[in-house]
């Protein structure tokens, strides 16, 4: 579905600004908000490009910049911190070749930490392409990044 | 009403009351930071927590509204203890350097820390330093300075209705910029600095070009010109000690001798040319079907707003030049003339009660001679102020003296040019005369007056009645805009000014303004027509003597190429 569809789907009102910003994403395979996205966006809900850019921002689900196929993220809040994530992370960027915050160059995964997932209960844990994963060791991450590998995109 | 103590003093306060301002109105004063009078509740900064008996955590007065039976300490060690460690997190987040600040000595956080006895910060410094914003005459935005109070995103959202600046990212990474993070050259900013006004720090402050003007003043070779607008003669005062609404022309006259500036002018002369041409202008529209509802063009903002946001309107704004720049203008080709210099060895400065004044003196089309700036520098009431405190004039003890001539003698109705409305007001005053040949039955158009949003009123002409409607501050100017842009407008001539209460209430005026402050500045704007022996633009004897002398007539050869110009559309998307 092209933009100009989506956004018919959408009435003008500011509440519905993120639900909005995910369906583009969703769209997308490398799930970012383009600035022409963003324009066209501010255009359609009636508030400035800033405001839109603000809400972007402040949400990790949400991303300026051209992200892999599968966005891997990491929830870096206390209970996760202090059940190793750390080990998790370290794991990851070993697994995949590059650091937190960037994407791997076949473009399929990138790393990025998130803020909590609600799995305090099941610390660490992650989330890859909206599914969560819990109870994290650097066994089992190995296993579903390969698993992942193993799809075809 | 509603019963409470705080800290142990029995009140009584009308319902819906914060704590705050019970304890305000009851001379409690329980310090804030990111709180405004005017803009909307935030309780972003958390400095004015209190505590509430039976309340587990500490609560912020400015948002929380009184309750019967409340008990509530403002200055208990805990509350104290609080207040400094939430002062000493935000100061290690900000650049500290109060020295190297132009807000230094009138910097809120500064003050904040000093009444709160923070002689040292218990936390590291954890800035990380981020580019500065000079990319644009008017405004400077130094994000190292900012406490993300989120003052400026509130007027620039609310009150201008604008929303340039957002608050983007979260946490230690927050910051506050315009969209993807880019300068304020780059968005449709109007630079009406209503931001910089309500900085509580010096985060987004006015190019400082005070530097610039003290060389000029001590160049041997250069002739300084300085004009002076309207609403600055009662606005400075405040910033020198004097009553908000002290009428100061006089002082201020002789402050700017004292400077060493050459010749001290009335931008108010300017003001009276103004509307000899825009009203003739209005007439020349309404006799040959040209394009109505005319709008006024002296306010920089909101030409930056419409050449931006609002391109297909242009041809309804008035060509005539802002007064500042009518002045610039005949400083340069008419007065040169008479003082026997070329353009390059004079220099005129304007003070102005505005930021976009700035930007609007170095516009390309603003050159008479092709070559010079009609205007070379401008000041802020702000940075006028600051000059006369580093001189050390003892502003108030200071004798009066009058304007120099040829553009010192004005009239009431460009006095007024400084409130919302009064543009229309003096139009009226004029216009009326010239097409129904007798005075208008009173010459004090009060249905224009005020801080209503959007005021209008009718006025019979030539055996037809038409609609006038006046605007000011961008979110009610976009009301008017809308209908001009849409084809409904009834009216025949509406006046824009960008800042609330029109210049009076301007981006450059002195730090503080509230809505009392521009009720005050109104008054004494007002006070001032009425003290003026003549109080229409075209009895002023000097307009006349201009046009005899050198314009010919209006609208004529020569005021077309000095006195108006022409917009061009700058949409950004």
């Amino acid at each position: 579905m092209d933009l100009t569809q989506l956004l018919a789907q959408y009435p003008h009102e500011e509440n519905r600004l993120i639900d909005l910003l995910l369906d583009i994403q969703k769209q997308k395979n490398n799930h970012f908000i383009s600035e022409q996205e963003i324009q066209m966006v501010a255009k359609h809900i009636g508030v400035s490009e800033a405001k839109v850019c603000s809400v972007i921002s402040f949400y990790t689900l949400l991303s300026f910049h051209p992200r892999g196929r599968y966005v891997i993220q990491i929830c870096r809040d206390i209970p996760c911190h202090i059940n190793h994530s750390a080990s998790i992370v370290g794991t990851l960027e070993q697994l995949l070749g590059i650091q937190m915050g960037q994407t791997t160059q076949n473009g399929l995964f990138s790393l990025e930490y998130s803020s909590c997932l609600g799995h305090c209960d099941a610390p660490p844990s992650m989330r890859i392409d909206g599914r969560t994963y819990v109870h994290l060791t650097p066994d089992k991450v190995k296993a579903i990044i390969s698993e992942y590998r193993g799809r075809t995109p | 009403m509603i019963q409470l103590k705080i800290n142990n003093i029995e009140l009584s306060v009308p319902e819906k009351t914060t704590i705050l301002n019970a304890a305000r109105m009851n001379n409690i004063n329980i310090p804030t930071l990111c709180y405004y009078p005017d803009l909307g509740l935030q309780s972003d900064c958390r400095i004015c927590v209190v505590e509430i008996d039976g309340q587990k955590g500490l609560a912020t007065s400015c948002s929380t509204k009184v309750r019967e039976g409340m008990v509530v300490k403002t200055n208990s060690p805990r509350v104290l203890n609080a207040r400094k460690t939430i002062t000493e997190l935000i100061l290690s987040n900000h650049d500290a350097n109060c020295t190297a600040c132009p807000k230094n000595l009138k910097c809120e956080l500064q003050s904040l820390a000093n009444k709160l006895g923070i002689d040292q910060n218990r936390f590291e410094p954890v800035l990380r330093v981020k580019p500065i914003d000079t990319s644009n005459p008017s405004l400077i935005r130094n994000p190292n300075r900012c406490i993300k109070c989120g003052r400026c995103i509130d007027v620039c959202k609310n009150v201008q209705g604008m929303n340039v600046l957002e608050l983007m990212g979260r946490g230690h990474d927050a910051e506050i910029t315009p969209a993807y993070g880019r300068f304020l050259s780059d968005e449709s900013c109007t630079y009406c600095g209503q931001c910089a006004s309500v900085c509580p720090v010096g985060a987004i402050i006015e190019n400082d070009e005070t530097d610039r003007v003290w060389k000029q003043l001590h160049d041997k070779d250069k002739t300084t010109i300085v004009q002076v607008a309207p609403a600055v003669r009662v606005s400075l005062g405040e910033a020198l000690g004097l009553p908000i609404g002290s009428i100061v022309t006089g002082k201020l006259v002789t402050a700017l001798k004292l400077l060493g500036f050459h010749y001290v002018f009335d931008t108010d002369f300017t003001a009276d040319l103004t509307i000899i041409e825009e009203g003739h202008e209005l007439l020349h529209r309404v006799t040959n079907n040209g394009v109505l509802p005319m709008i006024t063009s002296c306010c920089p903002g909101w030409i930056n707003y419409a050449e931006q946001r609002y391109p297909s309107i242009l041809s309804h704004i008035s060509t005539c030049k802002s007064p500042q720049q009518m002045f610039g203008a005949l400083a340069k080709t008419y007065f040169t003339k008479i003082i026997q210099k070329e353009p390059k060895d004079v220099i005129v400065v304007s003070i102005m009660p505005c930021t976009a004044k700035k930007y609007e003196a170095k516009r390309d089309e603003m050159k008479s001679d092709g070559i010079h700036q009609d205007v070379d520098i401008v000041l802020t009431t702000r940075e006028l102020s600051k000059m006369l405190d580093q001189m050390g004039v003892d502003f108030a003890k200071l004798d009066e003296t009058p304007f120099d001539n040829p553009f010192g003698i004005t009239t009431g109705a460009a006095a007024i040019f400084g409130a919302t409305g009064g543009v229309m007001e003096a139009a009226l005053r004029t216009v009326y005369e010239v097409v129904n040949h007798q005075p208008l039955e009173s010459i004090e158009l009060t249905e224009v007056r005020g801080l209503d949003g959007i005021k209008e009123t009718s006025v019979e002409l030539g055996g037809n009645v038409y609609r006038f409607a006046v605007a000011h501050s961008l979110s009610n100017a976009k009301t008017l805009v809308d209908q001009v842009s849409n084809g409904t407008s009834p009216y025949t001539f509406i006046e824009i000014m960008c800042c609330p209460g029109g210049c009076i209430g301007g981006g450059g005026q002195p730090y503080g303004t509230i809505q009392k402050t521009r009720r005050d500045r109104i008054e004494a704007t007002y006070l001032l027509d009425q003290s003026m022996p003549l109080r229409k633009s075209h009895e002023s004897p000097a307009v006349k003597e201009i046009y005899r002398a050198f314009l010919g007539e209006p609208l004529g050869e020569l005021s077309h190429k000095l006195l108006h110009t022409h917009y061009h559309s700058r949409q950004h998307t």
